[in-house]
């Protein structure tokens, strides 16, 4: 039976910070462990840290309270202070897959005195459907559809 | 905290997480959607026209019927997800921001 597949649009953020572009983009990578989100975590552990290590071809990752490291993506694009662009390689089953790539793309631009807007854009998300048999294995696990829907019905 | 996004609205409602959930076994007709639901079939059609609008169903015409479904890879719920998931994290950005700029005003 064929299906029509929903080619998801991207996801768009925007908000605007009360610093410079060079602080602002300092703060998203070099203290990215500090104000990253507890709760957002692949690892089998509790987060303790995230890195974004600070230049082309860095791994993104994150550390667990166990020291286990657990990959998130790499850094595509280093471009200090207007723009990172980062692999996030997190598939719909919430495990890192090496050869899924996704895009999250985020640039600073001064607005105004003393303003930066970030604009934050995670692209390419049907590409996390390719692996079809994957995602449909995930789909009756915690990890997969009954996970998220719990997932939003936590968050809601 | 609020979620503008038509997605994360649509999965407000119990009834309409359990339509995704009985979709994400297969398409279904609007009739087999409803069975053993506590809903009319009226009311499932309109769960599915919101859902619909939010992006997380699909819809198709087989004869006279028209055959409903999920994405096979769950991408819309994924969309949904990360849509709050990237606002709870750049609210978490700002938040830092704003806390070593105070800090840096109470050092002036």
């Amino acid at each position: 039976m064929t299906t029509a597949t929903i080619r998801p649009a991207p996801v768009r953020k925007s908000i605007t910070v009360p610093t410079s572009p060079e602080r602002a983009f300092e703060v998203f990578t070099a203290r990215f462990g500090v104000w990253w989100p507890r709760s957002h975590h692949i690892g089998a552990s509790a987060l303790a840290s995230a890195v974004i290590e600070p230049r082309a071809g860095g791994r993104w990752y994150e550390v667990g309270e166990d020291g286990a490291e657990c990959a998130w993506g790499d850094v595509l694009a280093w471009e200090p202070p207007s723009r990172l662009l980062l692999a996030w390689r997190i598939g719909a089953d919430w495990k890192h897959h090496p050869d899924l790539l996704t895009e999250v793309e985020v640039t600073f631009t001064a607005a105004g005195a003393g303003a930066t807007r970030v604009d934050l854009e995670h692209r390419l998300l049907e590409r996390m459907g390719e692996d079809a048999q994957r995602v449909r294995e995930s789909v009756d696990s915690d990890g997969g559809w009954s996970g998220i829907l719990k997932s939003y019905a936590d968050a809601i | 905290m609020t979620y503008g996004n038509a997605a994360f609205a649509a999965l407000a409602d119990p009834t309409r997480r359990r339509v995704l959930e009985r979709l994400a076994a297969g398409p279904k007709a609007v009739g087999e959607i409803a069975e053993g639901l506590p809903v009319s079939r009226p009311a499932v059609s309109q769960h599915l026209k919101v859902l619909k609008e939010a992006g997380l169903v699909t819809d198709r015409a087989e004869g006279a019927r028209r055959i409903y479904a999920i994405d096979p890879a769950g991408l819309g719920a994924m969309r949904a997800w990360l849509d709050q998931f990237w606002d709870a994290a750049l609210n978490a950005f700002q938040a830092e921001v704003e806390r070593l700029a105070m800090e840096e005003d109470a050092k002036a």
